[in-house]
């Protein structure tokens, strides 16, 4: 029987989660397209995703939604009180896939009669499992690697000597390929082995590969087993790194009609064979000297390469996915963008697709900055261009790290040249364009880095150009040539010693002006509708004209750490806001993770840069009413100053007024103006300077320096000696590059307000307060809303500086306003003029949309009311992600430079509820039996015992380091004692962490020094790196103790977000 | 570096040239006089013939030689052509792997980037240098989009690319009888198997003769105007080719005859056309045509896809289909004809290329039905 016959009623979504490496923002686009697809044939939609920056998890999409973990017990309870009739697991990533997995193995599905829909439990089995993989493959006679599933390292020894070394480890069941990598020795197999092991129950070894050529096709296919090829992609990084990692473009390009259609017929014949109904994508490895190939694997869901392929060709995969998983076959469905063709065909592309990955090690102290198999970037730009090197370079730029593009970026690589293509960190491809320029020969470079050439000779044609810019006159020609192949206005001036604004000039005079151009999914052959557009060089015909009326929106930019997918509900909700209100919107984006970057969000889409230049092109040419850039993060806000000098009308607070918040100089005396308190600060041109002020002010300092040369940017000091190691290494301190010195404050808390305001008034505001005390970055603090333990008098003294602010700096939109509170003194530390990232949070918290009244003030709409926003009889707690065990080597702990990928938010009838729930719902697990418990100072110490005793009382385990171990024994704590490593002592913590001793650790760290190699850092890292649950802080250690000693995990209820109600 | 300055040319377009060596003037004019100015990348010579486009990613070398577009100037959408270079020359079963044909059949080619670097284990010869060799004229640095979408919108058009010095006239191929230029000149045998079928060669692709020779079914391959009824074969099979089918009298009244006899018959393309022409059918010129390898095709009254392999300027009327046959296939997205099939008799033909080459191969199974016909 088809699905056709059967009529569902409700269905239940499963979502991702938090943010992390590995399983990122696109899982909000395909959630949020399978929502609209089950609404579209009114079935009821239940959600289940606890990451509350989503856009799926918006009022007007699903009917419920439960911001609850995903995880075996959570979903099994909410599927007993709602009682769907079908289940979809494959838009959560592997999260869900995995979730799906536990519930169908436990009958959970079956009892309850939820029908998976799209592909079976089954097929997916078969795809993850790695020996039924193979067999699956054999039986069509299609070539897979060679490898051997063991569960023990000693079969990991014996099926590496089978293979012979170099081998590749890869973990089943993980997402990301967390755990995967190159083994080129006994040794390193036996210490990856026992790693991985302690995560997952089996590890592959498999055949090595690399250097051969990574490809993708994503795959369709409907239960009448209509079957087609969507996109094919080609790793620019050959195998050996991971896609996720890799530059990666769509289409192929150094595939033969041959090699191309062989693959697709294979991905076919694979596809049906395996049964899958939906979407899927499939990898291959493909020699690169003759005509094998390998098939690496098949995700049997929505993906990280699904999303990027569904924007890069504009064919809606997780809508049509969606669809053909509620049983309609492909030749019933439209194409959407074209609304004249069908969802049965395969796109063309008149264009090439770049898409790079961000990496943020350096925000890592200690972190491992070599990329291989193992994901560790945490987000991704696509760049749209008519030529590769066009689109790489606005790839890089996007990528928003400071560089001009492919060339004249000034970088140093520390390990040699050669060395750098060996080995590949994330500066590869500067290194590549840098040999290029020394004029080491392309075949060198290929044998380096298995790049192809193909690939190295166009990076060739970027550094030909560089040089004839440097060595011509730069003529009509010459600047047309060096925009075709993606120069920006910037670049061309610092190589022809211009100002970026004589460039602009240059070029205009030239009539050298980039043309729109649409992606329409069949390149040009038929007329299509699409909003869809990119700009480019390489082009003599705009494709379509000016919009009327319209509002531009800048969006979010690159996901990385402390900015992403809570911009893209920012952004969006702007867009929906100003489409109400009766404008043509436009948005300026180019994630390819977002949900902003649907085409059914705005009138128009822009998938460009979010630059000076770029932005000013698109104005120039749709002349809208204005821009909106106080919703996209830190990229659009920063260039409110430059637009405003080009009269650009920017909507809501005037740029002015904009920079005189996040300059510190005028923020700084403006706070002294207005007589609010701000902790003591300076800007400082010496070292010598700096000394004396921390003396004056008194130690801890926090460092702010403007140029950084290695590490992180923001340290907090605790004595002298920190100090100058801090500025003598880290940075440089000059004229030029000033440090800003502010006084630390100890043993505050931290408060936020969130708000909108119109004309210079406070509209409404929402008030938060973090868990920790202050020194932790307010993006790794847990947030509580409405606040518990903050006086109202402090409440009130916030509002009445948060109104002076406003005021002075006549702020129309959204704001976010940062405080130290001690007793009752309240000290100001920051103010952003734009939505933060708590806006999504408190927005759905209050049940106020902060940005739909942000963009009302912006665009004139009075928004005066009467908002409640600080008396619930509810209590939330968003809690932060963290991705520590992919980003080998850091450091776990809290710390002012923000570590975390993303952040989840539960509900609850009281904190320890809500807490309880949220740390769960980012894989956190409560402890079973034996904790380790190490905390550095006295004061600390003190502060635990309690916790400690509880601990006790509910029957845990307590081992201890010397100190704490003596210090609870002194107050009549009964525990037992492990050894640091560094006493050599056994048993040591390193065995009672690996050997599975103990299975929660808190280790609360000594001091605001950070220090390199220590005990307590060998301590969070192991626990990390065998995937046993750590808290550093004392303030959430207590409080998280506390919540597992009132609440049990039955206590915890199972409401959805409506029944919440003020 | 000598920069050519272009201003004594009436520009309607605003070129998108480089200004690297670029060894002279070169540019498209359309029969609209609309012109495109660009850089040579093939032989310098003046070449003419009727503008189509094609929106496949892959097989540059397979589509140039495919007979089909004997009198086009191929225009493609993807931007960057000749990355792969052009494979290794050689034949197997004494037909050339990679090439449809022994000669490149294009008029002249338009793309928007030439790799000039190319890279592949299979490739000897860069694109430029292929098509010097064999003095086809190509230009590239156009914006091809913005050509797709005239020709979409005004229909294809003749053109001609100028390189090089001189002109030369407009030049429409659909006046002439070009299945004579690109038929074979006499009978040849490709021995396979027992089953034999004999192949009318309208420009036939290689690719349909290995198909059937790798099923181990024996070739005759025939000229165009041969009275096949004569040739002892367990079925026939009618070809693709360019031009228009109404030219082609001498075949369909060859076919006429022929299918009085009851014996299988498979048509591809120009095939499917000719043979619904000599059952008594009707067929048109498309405003742009069909040229990709992204064209849905579904068997009529089933809920099944194929994705299919393109190349055709004419399309059978599916309203004109004379008695006894039926609608086969149709396009998802025009709803034109893709095949028809007589309801008793062993008659059939696809408007697409099962054979791929360039493009999907989901169709490849017609050859295998086909070839059960066969006795």
């Amino acid at each position: 029987m088809t699905l056709k016959h059967i009529k569902l009623k409700k269905v239940i979504l499963l979502g991702s989660g938090a943010l992390k490496i590995g399983e990122a923002g696109e899982f909000d686009y395909s959630g949020s397209q399978a929502i609209k697809a089950l609404k579209e044939e009114k079935i009821k939609v239940v959600l289940v995703n606890p990451n509350i920056a989503t856009i799926q998890t918006s009022e007007h999409l699903a009917d419920k939604i439960y911001f609850l973990p995903v995880n075996l017990y959570f979903v099994t309870e909410i599927i007993k009180k709602e009682r769907p009739d079908g289940i979809m697991l494959a838009f959560g990533g592997q999260t869900a896939l995995n979730c799906g997995l536990e519930l169908a193995k436990t009958g959970v599905l079956e009892k309850y009669k939820v029908r998976v829909l799209g592909t079976s439990v089954k097929t997916i089995k078969d795809t993850e499992d790695r020996k039924l993989f193979n067999q699956k493959l054999e039986e069509i006679k299609v070539r897979y690697a060679k490898s051997f599933a063991v569960k023990t390292g000693r079969d990991a020894l014996i099926a590496a000597k089978k293979l012979g070394y170099p081998v590749m480890l890869r973990a089943a069941f993980a997402l990301g390929g967390k755990h995967s990598g190159i083994v080129k020795n006994e040794k390193e197999l036996n210490e990856k082995a026992s790693q991985a092991l302690a995560d997952v129950p089996q590890i592959l070894i498999e055949e090595c590969l690399v250097k051969w050529k990574e490809i993708e096709y994503e795959v369709v296919r409907d239960q009448y087993d209509n079957c087609l090829t969507v996109c094919n992609m080609e790793n620019f990084d050959p195998m050996g790194i991971h896609t996720g990692e890799s530059i990666v473009v769509a289409p192929s390009q150094t595939l033969t009609n041959h090699e191309y259609h062989k693959l697709r017929e294979i991905a076919i014949k694979t596809v049906r064979h395996l049964g899958i109904v939906g979407e899927c994508n499939i990898q291959y490895a493909v020699n690169t000297k003759s005509d094998d190939y390998r098939v690496i694997e098949v995700n049997a869901r929505l993906s990280r390469s699904s999303a990027l392929a569904s924007k890069a060709t504009g064919y809606p995969l997780a809508f049509i996915a969606a669809k053909l998983a509620l049983g309609h076959s492909l030749i019933e469905l439209p194409n959407s963008i074209t609304r004249a063709t069908q969802a049965c065909f395969e796109p063309a592309l008149d264009y090439i697709v770049v898409k790079m990955p961000r990496w943020d090690l350096k925000k890592f102290k200690n972190s491992y900055h070599a990329i291989g198999s193992e994901m560790k970037s945490v987000g991704e730009v696509m760049a749209v261009g008519r030529k590769f090197e066009e689109a790489l370079q606005k790839a890089i730029r996007m990528l928003d790290i400071g560089m001009y593009g492919l060339v004249q970026n000034n970088i140093k690589f520390a390990n040699g040249l050669s060395e750098e293509m060996k080995n590949p960190t994330e500066q590869r491809i500067f290194a590549v364009a840098e040999a290029i320029k020394k004029g080491i020969r392309i075949n060198d470079i290929y044998k380096y880095t298995g790049i192809d050439k193909w690939f190295l000779y166009k990076l060739k044609n970027i550094v030909d150009a560089e040089l004839k810019l440097y060595s011509e006159k730069l003529e009509k020609n010459l600047l047309l040539e060096a925009k075709q192949v993606g120069f920006s206005d910037k670049q061309i001036a610092k190589i022809t010693n211009h100002k970026t604004s004589e460039i602009r000039d240059l070029r205009k005079k030239y009539k050298i002006l980039p043309v729109v151009k649409q992606i329409d999914t069949l390149a040009a052959e038929y007329p299509a509708k699409t909003n869809y557009l990119y700009m480019t060089y390489n082009g003599s015909e705009n494709d379509l004209g000016p919009e009327k009326k319209s509002i531009i929106t800048l969006g979010s930019g690159v996901y990385r750490i402390g900015s992403s997918v809570e911009f893209d509900w920012c952004a969006v909700n702007a867009t929906i806001t100003a489409k109400k209100i009766g404008y043509k919107t436009i948005m300026i984006n180019y994630n390819p993770e977002t949900v902003s970057t649907d085409y059914d969000i705005c009138d128009r889409l822009y998938f460009d840069e979010i630059s000076f230049e770029r932005v000013l092109d698109i104005y120039e040419f749709e002349n809208p009413v204005g821009i909106n850039l106080s919703v996209g993060g830190q990229i659009a806000n920063n260039l409110a100053m430059e637009l405003y000098k080009a009269k650009v009308k920017v909507i809501g607070t005037s740029p002015k007024n904009i920079d005189r918040a996040e300059n510190r100089h005028k923020f700084s005396s403006l706070l002294d103006k207005l007589k609010i308190n701000q902790p003591a600060w300076k800007e400082l041109i010496s070292i010598e300077h700096a000394k004396n002020f921390a003396t004056k002010v008194g130690y801890p300092v926090l460092v702010r320096p403007s140029y950084v040369l290695s590490g992180a940017a923001m340290n907090i000091v605790p004595d002298q000696e920190s100090l100058v190691n801090c500025l003598e290494q880290a940075t440089m301190v000059s004229p030029e590059h000033p440090v800003v010195i502010s006084k630390f404050i100890t043993n505050a808390r931290e408060i936020e307000i969130d708000g909108v305001a119109q004309k210079g008034k406070l509209k409404i505001y929402a008030i938060s307060e973090h868990v920790e005390n202050a020194g932790i970055h307010s993006g790794d603090a847990t947030l509580v809303l409405p606040p518990q333990r903050t006086y109202l008098e402090t409440v009130r003294r916030c509002k009445v500086i948060t109104k002076k602010i406003i005021q002075a700096l006549n702020i129309t939109g959204p704001f976010n306003i940062q405080f130290l509170a001690v007793n009752n003194s309240v000290k100001v530390i920051e103010c952003n003029l734009r939505a933060s990232r708590s806006f999504p949070f408190v927005s759905k918290v209050t049940k106020y949309n902060f940005i739909e009244l942000a963009t009302k003030a912006m665009l004139g709409h009075d928004i005066s009311g009467n908002y409640n926003t600080l008396d619930f009889d509810y209590v939330a707690v968003k809690v932060p992600q963290f991705s520590y065990s992919r980003i080998k080597g850091a450091d776990p702990v809290l710390y002012v430079e923000m570590g975390s990928t993303g952040e989840v938010a539960c509900f609850g009838e009281g904190i320890k509820e809500a807490l309880q729930k949220a740390m769960y719902a980012t894989g956190f697990k409560a402890p079973r039996k034996n904790i380790l418990i190490s905390v550095g100072g006295l004061e600390n110490k003190i502060e635990m015992i309690e916790a400690c005793r509880k601990l006790i009382s509910m029957g845990y385990h307590i081992y201890s380091t010397h100190h704490t171990y003596d210090f609870l024994n002194e107050n009549g704590i009964k525990a037992i004692l492990v050894h640091k490593i560094s006493h050599h002592k056994k048993p040591d913590v390193l065995d009672v962490i690996k050997g599975g001793k103990v299975d929660f650790v808190i280790n609360i760290p000594n001091s605001l020094k950070k220090e390199i190699i220590s005990d307590g850092y060998l301590m969070r890292r192991a626990a990390i790196d065998y995937n046993v649950p750590l808290i550093t802080n004392v303030r959430l250690a207590k409080l998280f103790i506390d919540s597992i000693y009132k609440k049990k995990l039955p206590d915890l209820r199972i409401k959805s977000w409506d029944e919440y109600k003020k | 570096m000598p920069i050519m300055i272009q201003n004594k040319i009436i520009k309607k377009q605003e070129g998108m040239i480089n200004s690297e060596d670029r060894p002279a003037i070169c540019k498209l004019i359309l029969e609209d006089g609309t012109e495109f100015c660009g850089k040579s990348f093939g032989a310098e010579m003046p070449t003419a013939g009727e503008v189509v486009f094609n929106t496949g990613m892959v097989g540059y070398p397979e589509s140039f030689t495919d007979p089909s577009y004997a009198g086009q100037i191929l225009v493609l959408t993807y931007p960057l052509i000749g990355n792969y270079g052009i494979p290794l020359i050689k034949k197997e079963g004494g037909v050339r792997k990679y090439f449809e044909s022994e000669k490149i059949h294009i008029k002249g080619l338009v793309v928007s980037e030439y790799s000039k670097k190319h890279n592949h284990w299979q490739a000897e010869n860069s694109l430029g240098n292929w098509l010097k060799k064999n003095n086809i004229a190509a230009i590239e640095g156009i914006d091809t989009r913005a050509l797709t979408k005239k020709l979409r919108t005004k229909g294809v058009m003749l053109g001609k690319i100028i390189a090089g010095n001189g002109d030369v006239e407009f030049y429409n191929p659909n006046n002439e009888l070009l299945a004579k230029t690109v038929s074979t000149k006499k009978i040849v045998t490709y021995k396979a198997g027992k089953k034999s079928v004999a192949l009318i060669d309208m420009g036939v692709k290689n690719n349909i003769i290995r198909s059937f020779l790798k099923r181990g079914v024996t070739v005759v391959r025939i000229p165009w105007d041969y009275d096949f009824c004569k040739i002892k074969s367990s079925g026939i099979f009618i070809s693709n080719g360019p031009g228009d089918p109404k030219t082609c009298k001498i075949t369909i009244d060859n076919i006429k005859k022929y299918l009085s006899k009851n014996k299988p018959t498979f048509g591809i393309c120009f095939g499917n056309q000719l043979l619904a022409l000599a059952a008594g059918g009707d067929t048109y010129k498309l405003k742009f045509g069909h040229r990709s390898q992204n064209q849905p095709c579904v068997e009529s009254g089933t809920r099944r896809c194929y994705i299919t392999s393109q190349n055709h300027g004419y399309a059978v009327n599916a309203k004109k289909l004379p008695a006894g046959w039926k609608e086969w296939f149709y396009n998802a997205n025009d709803n034109t004809n893709e095949g028809i099939k007589h309801k008793t008799k062993p008659f059939m033909s696809v408007q697409f290329h099962p054979e791929a080459m360039p493009g999907p191969t989901d169709t490849d199974f017609l050859f295998d039905e086909f070839i059960k016909m066969l006795k």
